[in-house]
């Protein structure tokens, strides 16, 4: 066969077909079931510096005076803060119940929270509790029902400035 | 043989019959890596394209991108399945390339350097591949960038998950998408330089296919894209999730994987596969094939097995003895292949020498030049019927042993291109009615310039040339390749009968200049 025989292209041609046909098709398929039909998706995403695990406390005379003149705050506040505690309940059953620990060496910072539970469509009671404070009873709570239908994303998330625990559709 | 091997042997048949469609030089099976680079270019010159006419907002991203396809059609359908089409065959091109090189054995010995400098480039492409996906910003970017960011956040690498950036829409701004379209440049961008990188220790890179295959792989990618136009999901809304979503995947398969199994699963996996890859070079035996030698003494410093070298391995440094040269050849023996090409290309490995014992300036230590000067000569003694042939071969091809007989000597070397072209002419002048050469397939020399350089040393367009008094009638030149034998030794049957044909006439033009040396036939 020379190299410019017609049944060479031919022979190219056959070797390309199906690489790009394999190039093609799974390109965008199989289509890849995300959700089942029917489904929809509740995702709690909560980012939050909680309260401390020690309360401030004022610093008196005889301690400020111990101390440099640069760093003679009022107040001895300890770093550490209180994991968060949540809990999630759909129609009368608790689904999550988790502690979130502050980001940091020093436990600091902000605790987060992210999880993603698929839900069946239809009309559900849902609970969200949260405690911010190293003890005591669930300091935020929200309560929605919702009408889910297929496919719907709901987010449950959590801010201060807007009164706390929030249903975001 | 191993299991490996046996599969590589698989893989070589495979490129034998790819052969006859394409020839070896432009068989993609053989060229795997010089097409990754005609893909990235394509990719990058169809992104650039789009990348004019991308509204670089989270509200204006999709329509853009819908507009290039639908406004712009059938040009920008066209470019846009281009881009898309070209980075897939990229995916596939790369494991294909991995795959090879590895049933090859080159994850190890001296190639270790380009196995493991390719490690991070699989990283880089998903990198580039998923990002580029989030910049169309409809359901399957949202999908993407959601369960990358729930990847990413397993490992808490900041104090807020990066899914919190993808829940609402009031969240996803126009300074993310400008962190997107950085990641799609820059992530690219570090992709090429990784791929040079890649190259480094070879000389002469395959960094562009031969122009039929080029052609060939761009119609096949235009074709491709005009016939199968890529198209948007609906825009993405993060209050909803499709129930189904047609996915790429050639590069998003990982996402299914980590909801079918975890994030930290799926950490498990590549981290894994990344630590397998990159201690491949040092997993199983080890063998180490001798290196080139450098003889001072018989080294002028000319520089051409500095200029021949396939893997750069030979560096020219100030000579020991100053008054022989100015520089002398030095081996570096962690690039050094040992494939006996700069043997070839040595002015001093002549078999006309008068010298019994002589040394090249630079030799192979298993398969000196002198050893197979004494070689030949032993094989033209012992040749009794005409015409006389002599084969030189390749340990890599075809085995010129099988083609031995009363009238044909035939003898393997590391590498055809370690051949000196004078071994022909020293052939002739003694008792060879003809001599033929042969190698690997066509364009397919596992030392990658050992046909190139034997071929112009031929032709006298490279040094050492081979005289031109030299008859070429006398001279066959047969790229026939491991497993094709039965091609070999058709073409060594028909090379006889063209000497038989020509061989009244042509007595007189390769007269011996002198008897064999005694003692060079000696063993």
């Amino acid at each position: 066969m020379t190299r410019t025989s017609p049944a060479r292209y031919l022979l190219q041609a056959a070797f390309y077909l199906p690489l790009m046909v394999l190039i093609g098709y799974f390109s965008s398929a199989p289509v890849f079931v995300h959700l089942p039909a029917g489904e929809a998706l509740l995702r709690l995403s909560i980012a939050h510096a909680a309260e401390r695990m020690q309360a401030c406390r004022e610093r008196s005379q005889e301690e400020l005076a111990k101390l440099p003149p640069n760093m003679r705050a009022a107040q001895d506040c300890p770093r550490e803060r209180s994991p968060l505690l949540i809990e999630l309940e759909i129609d009368g059953r608790l689904q999550l119940r988790t502690e979130a620990l502050p980001a940091g060496t020093q436990r600091d910072g902000l605790a987060t929270l992210y999880h993603r539970l698929p839900i069946a469509a239809g009309t559900h009671r849902i609970v969200v509790r949260m405690r911010d404070r190293p003890q005591g009873e669930f300091n935020y709570v929200r309560e929605e029902t919702l009408n889910l239908a297929g496919g719907d994303s709901v987010l449950i998330d959590f801010n201060a400035s807007r009164g706390g625990l929030e249903f975001r559709r | 043989m191993t299991l490996r091997e046996r599969a590589f042997s698989l893989w070589q048949a495979t490129e034998s019959r790819l052969d006859r469609a394409f020839g070896a030089g432009a068989n993609p099976l053989r060229r795997l890596g010089a097409i990754a680079f005609l893909l990235f270019w394509a990719a990058a010159a169809s992104g650039i394209y789009l990348y004019i006419f991308l509204d670089t907002s989270a509200a204006g991203a999709w329509r853009s991108v819908e507009a290039v396809s639908r406004e712009q059609w059938p040009i920008g359908s066209v470019i846009r399945g281009l881009h898309r089409y070209a980075s897939d065959a990229l995916v596939v091109v790369m494991f294909a390339h991995l795959l090879r090189e590895y049933l090859a054995g080159h994850a190890r010995g001296f190639r270790w350097f380009s196995w493991i400098s390719g490690v991070p480039l699989i990283v880089l492409l998903y990198a580039s591949g998923i990002g580029g996906y989030w910049l169309v910003w409809d359901q399957l970017a949202l999908f993407s960038a959601t369960a990358t960011a729930e990847w990413l956040d397993w490992i808490g690498m900041t104090s807020e998950p990066f899914a919190r950036n993808f829940l609402s829409s009031e969240q996803v701004i126009d300074r993310l998408f400008t962190l997107f379209i950085f990641l799609h440049i820059g992530l690219p961008l570090a992709l090429l330089a990784g791929m040079w990188v890649h190259v480094q220790r070879v000389s002469r890179p395959d960094s562009f296919p031969s122009r039929n295959l080029a052609a060939g792989t761009a119609i096949a990618l235009v074709v491709l894209a005009a016939a199968w136009p890529v198209q948007s999901l609906p825009q993405a809304n993060p209050a909803q999730v499709p129930a189904t979503l047609a996915l790429d995947w050639f590069y998003l398969f990982p996402h299914p994987v980590m909801y079918a199994t975890s994030p930290g699963a799926l950490w498990a996996m590549v981290t894994g596969a990344a630590v397998l890859l990159l201690v491949l070079p040092w997993l199983g035996r080890k063998s180490r094939l001798p290196v080139a030698v450098v003889s001072a003494g018989d080294c002028n410093g000319c520089g051409r097995c500095f200029a021949d070298c396939p893997y750069s391995a030979i560096v020219l440094v100030p000579h020991t003895s100053k008054h022989l040269a100015p520089r002398m050849a030095e081996v570096q023996p962690a690039l050094c292949a040992g494939c006996g090409i700069c043997a070839g290309a040595c002015p001093s490995s002549t078999p006309f020498r008068s010298s019994d014992a002589f040394a090249s300036g630079i030799d192979m230590p298993g398969r000196k030049i002198a050893a197979l000067r004494g070689e030949l000569e032993r094989a033209l003694a012992a040749l009794r019927a005409g015409p006389r042939v002599v084969v030189f071969g390749c340990d890599r091809a075809a085995d010129v042993a099988a083609v031995r007989a009363a009238d044909t000597a035939a003898l393997s070397l590391i590498c055809a291109g370690m051949l000196p072209p004078s071994f022909v002419e020293y052939a002739l002048r003694n008792g060879a009615d003809g001599v033929l050469v042969t190698g690997c397939a066509d364009g397919a020399c596992d030392y990658r310039f050992g046909q190139r350089w034997l071929e112009e040393r031929f032709a006298g367009t490279r040094e050492p040339h081979l005289r031109a008094n030299v008859p070429r009638e006398r001279l066959r030149v047969v790229w026939a390749g491991n497993g094709s034998l039965p091609e070999l030794a058709n073409c060594v049957a028909s090379f006889r009968a063209s000497l038989t044909e020509r061989r009244p006439g042509d007595e007189s033009i390769m007269r011996p200049k002198r008897a064999l040396q005694a003692s060079h036939a000696q063993p």
